[in-house]
């Protein structure tokens, strides 16, 4: 069997093995007990050539039906929008992809500058004055950022609104527990946070309060008030943000956001099941030296010329260990790097451009399916996801819209029984006219 | 590039310039003041750069042209495993019906991806010695705390709340005892021997009923395989603690010897060393968790399960221990599309052949190099080695030095400065893509150097010569942090 990935050949072997100055490849193994070495063959399928292995590829990828042919309205935290072709043949170019983590600035200033660059397009998004290099997600980017929250504050406890998605929600209760944090919620009101529960949990022991805007539901909330009642007791005001809505939203650094994260997926990065995304995290700078993960900064080199290299590492693991307080290694870099081409190539204009093709799409579709009958369980204002109730379980619409070539919207009775009509409806650029009116046909023929 | 500064992205832009393309929009157009209240309406655009696409394409492509990676050339960074990425793996990732799905499509649209995620955990338990396995970390430092959650969560179902501390090696990856303060323990370091392992009768005293579990990876970070992994265990597992394996150097060990069979609770793999999937310039990553049996109640919902030859994934209420959900959605799934499609263009064959050329390559290089570095340990290395840069330091030559003068050969050099109890350390991974012209090269290079930093030491403590920037100023850069492009 010939391995192409595998170029030792046996002449090269035994002039390495007569170099080591041992007879066999096995005996370079004599140091592992001979109870625990391994002396089977490991029960795999067998291996394919690689035109069977693309087939079989094919073959896999076939059996699910993609956003390519189908047209869709989910949302929920991923999102189907305008990828620019140049960003996969920039992430395709594999001196990037190819590379690790930019140790030795010298032969990594491609990356290193690429995340510079980042680094600035999160700031001018999020209106905030330092960003990181990149968070896995949005979810563990929410959850990072209470955990600084309770290093920087000494207080205990993180207030989450229940508007913020519900698996951020349970990522948060995860690593909160992992360091002894109590997670209290904030319930809802009318689809944005309830202020009157705020202000009753809200005390001395709050570290920070953690709201998303637009949130889970697609509403704006009230960040003015939110932020009032935050910093009443010097608590950090959390705020995770779909970073396209910024396009046209005023940014959370507006109102005084101590932290604001998300997930820049919307940007130049498919849905790919939920993963590969990119989450970022951006702080006003009094918390630049409290922000986990990898920070890129400029400098120059020994002739003053400028240059950019990982910097202010003593926040991190590989110098702090056990006294870090983030354990983040590996990041989402080349994510990082499409969203940033991305960003570069809709640029000023298109980010409005695109954003404000959202909200409109958005709200035809909302004013359509009202005129068809079907409510918005919420009058708030929203940016490109809304709540419709559609009169039957969205389980059963879903399966329908199926037939006709349509993915139906998330089916909110999957996270709470009693919502099982309510479907959360996300419209971006990508979606037609044409196509909106069809969705909305179709549920009127389906009801 | 070396004519002027090279220029931000920022730099080129220039007002009323575009690199994209949308339709014009097809639905009554109202004011965004209508829709949203007035204060939530952005006033100021963000100052995103206005470039056109050639623009665009140049300004990435001269950055990637400053960028090294595995194609670009030789990069042995230790415990890394910078081997070849395969191309194909980056054409069937890209199919739309992986790039293109939607996490929350009913689970009947998705049977193709659930398939394979499920025979991915299958491969990874097999290669593991596992019996189950969750694909949901995004990397390895998240793997580890979710195995240690696992741990920690285990020992809490049995009444067992006294169990705070989590003991890594001095040698280990600083996310160890990252991991294990994130995840709520105490981290104590068990020290090493001289011959660079573990040190039995100090893992015997630091053991006890506090002990939650001890962290492992196995070979250590200096390449060498713990001989006395079976008695390590049986301290651990007296004492009620479990073994936690740390993955990261695995490309050692595949189809040799498993985890579970030296006696270990718990696995992460890093998809992204020893099943080939591309680093990314720093990520993403992929750090599967596999566990025994007695834990596997614990792991993070949810796990895809197979009935009748129908892929759904288990409900919440068929894991109601489970510590949790610890990342939205399956995982990095177009990370572990890439592994699966390494796992099957291999085989069982493959993967042990993958492991002794990594093991073989590593042994040449160190002992062809042991005569002009300081080789610290006598036997043979694993998949990677070190050297102590100590004799050069005695000119006046520090591994930094070298590491800097490696550059200018075209290559990566080593992981430096790490492991923490070598001095000067210089960290080998070779893997088992590379030739052996390749590591020949790469061997005379080192040559030449340890015989500059005897006869013209400044050669190599002024290196490098041939980048396209000389050494940079960290220190500047720490001092007075500028983390994001200002107009000037």
């Amino acid at each position: 069997m010939n391995y192409r990935y595998l170029p030792t050949t046996d002449r090269d072997q035994q002039k390495m093995l007569d170099e080591i100055g041992v007879e066999q490849v096995e005996d370079l193994f004599a140091d592992i007990p001979a109870g625990v070495r391994y002396k089977e063959d490991l029960q795999l399928p067998p291996s394919l050539s690689e035109p069977e292995l693309v087939k079989h590829l094919q073959g896999l990828a076939k059996r699910n039906i993609d956003t390519n042919d189908y047209v869709s309205f989910l949302g929920a935290g991923v999102y189907e929008h305008y990828i620019p072709s140049v960003v996969n043949h920039v992430i395709s170019r594999s001196e990037f992809y190819t590379a690790y983590t930019p140790y030795q600035p010298e032969i990594s200033q491609g990356e290193l500058q690429a995340i510079f660059e980042f680094q600035t397009m999160i700031c001018e998004l999020t209106g905030m004055e330092v960003a990181n290099s990149s968070m896995y997600d949005g979810s563990t980017a929410l959850a990072e950022a209470a955990m600084m929250s309770v290093g920087q504050t000494k207080k205990n406890t993180v207030l989450v609104s229940e508007s913020v998605h519900p698996e951020a929600l349970q990522v948060l209760k995860t690593v909160a527990k992992g360091q002894n944090v109590e997670v209290k919620t904030v319930s809802i009101a009318n689809g944005t946070t309830d202020l009157n529960d705020l202000k009753e949990k809200y005390d001395d022991d709050t570290a920070c309060v953690l709201v998303q805007h637009p949130n889970f539901f697609g509403h704006l909330e009230d960040l003015e008030a939110v932020e009032k009642v935050v910093h009443e007791k010097k608590s950090l005001f959390v705020v995770s943000s779909n970073p396209l809505s910024l396009g046209v939203l005023q940014p959370p650094g507006h109102f005084g956001a101590d932290v604001v994260v998300g997930d820049v997926q919307p940007f130049g990065i498919p849905s790919q099941y939920g993963g590969p995304h990119c989450g970022y995290f951006a702080v006003a700078k009094k918390f630049m030296r409290k922000v986990p993960g990898r920070l890129v900064g400029q400098t120059k080199d020994e002739n003053g010329k400028r240059g950019f290299v990982l910097t202010l590492q003593a926040r991190e693991q590989h110098i702090r260990r056990d006294k870090a307080t983030s354990n983040i290694c590996s990041n989402q870099a080349l994510n990082a790097l499409a969203a940033s081409v991305a960003m570069s190539a809709l640029g000023k204009k298109g980010v409005q451009d695109m954003a404000n093709q959202n909200i409109q799409k958005a709200h035809y579709a909302k004013n359509r399916l009202n005129e068809a009958g079907f409510s918005t369980v919420y009058e708030q204002p929203f940016f490109n996801e809304f709540v419709v109730d559609v009169k039957k379980t969205v389980a059963e619409v879903n399966e329908e819209l199926l037939k006709r070539g349509m993915l139906g919207g998330f089916d909110l009775g999957s996270i709470d029984q009693k919502r099982e009509n309510q479907m959360l409806i996300a419209v971006t650029e990508l979606r037609t006219k044409e196509e909106i009116d069809r969705f909305v046909d179709g549920l009127e023929e389906i009801v | 590039m070396s004519e002027k500064q090279h220029a931000l992205i920022f730099e080129l832009s220039e007002p009323g310039r575009v690199s994209y393309s949308l339709p014009d929009l097809d639905v009554p157009e109202q004011s965004i003041g209508e829709l949203v209240p007035t204060n939530y309406v952005r006033e100021e655009p963000p100052d995103l750069p206005e470039v056109s696409e050639l623009q665009l394409m140049r300004h990435y492509t001269s950055l990637s042209n400053r960028n090294h990676g595995v194609d670009s050339g030789f990069y042995p960074l230790g415990s890394c495993t910078m081997k070849y990425n395969p191309k194909v793996h980056e054409d069937v990732a890209r199919l739309p019906g992986f790039a293109h799905i939607h996490p929350y499509q009913p689970v009947s649209t998705v049977q193709g991806a659930l398939e394979l995620m499920y025979e991915l955990q299958n491969s990874l338990a097999e290669i593991t010695g596992m019996d189950e396995v969750t694909l949901q970390s995004a990397a390895g430092a998240q793997g580890e705390w979710t195995g240690l959650m696992l741990i920690r969560a285990f020992h809490e179902a049995n009444g067992d709340f006294q169990r705070t501390k989590v003991i890594v090696p001095d040698s280990a990856h600083g996310t160890n005892p990252a991991s294990a303060t994130v995840a709520g323990f105490d981290a104590v370091t068990v020290k090493s021997n001289d011959r660079g392992l573990v040190d039995l009768d100090h893992l015997k005293e630091v053991v006890g009923n506090d002990t939650a579990a001890l962290m492992l990876t196995n070979p250590n970070t200096l390449g060498l395989f713990e001989e006395e992994i079976v008695e390590m265990a049986k301290v651990v597992h007296e004492a009620g603690g479990k073994l936690y394996y740390d993955g990261a150097n695995s490309n050692a060990i595949l189809g040799i010897t498993r985890p579970g069979d030296m006696g270990f609770d718990v696995v992460h793999l890093n998809l992204h060393k020893t099943f080939t999937t591309p680093h990314g310039g720093g990520g993403p990553g992929s750090g599967p968790v596999g566990v025994k049996e007695e834990l596997a109640r614990f792991l993070p919902v949810p796990t895809v399960v197979k009935e009748e030859g129908y892929y759904r994934f288990n409900r919440e209420s068929e894991r109601p221990d489970s510590i949790g959900r610890i990342k939205p959605y399956y995982g990095n799934f177009g990370i572990n599309v890439r592994a699966y499609t390494y796992i099957r263009t291999m085989g069982a064959e493959g993967l042990r052949k993958v492991s002794e050329n990594a093991v073989l390559n590593a042994n040449y290089m160190m002992r062809r190099l042991a005569p002009y570095f300081d080789a610290p340990y006598e036997q043979h290395c694993k998949h990677e080695f070190v050297l102590s840069g100590r004799k050069q330091k005695k000119l006046g030559v520090r591994t930094l030095d070298i590491a800097k003068r490696l550059l200018d050969f075209g290559y990566h050099p080593p992981t430096i400065y790490f492991p923490l109890n070598v001095d000067e350390c210089m960290m080998v991974e070779p893997t088992e893509t590379e030739t052996k012209e390749t590591l020949d090269a790469f061997i005379d290079a080192m040559i030449q150097i340890a015989k500059e930093a005897e006869e013209e030491p400044e050669t190599v403590q002024e290196a490098p010569h041939e980048t396209v920037l000389g050494r940079l100023d960290e220190t500047t850069a720490a001092r007075k942090p500028v983390l994001r492009y200002q107009k000037s």
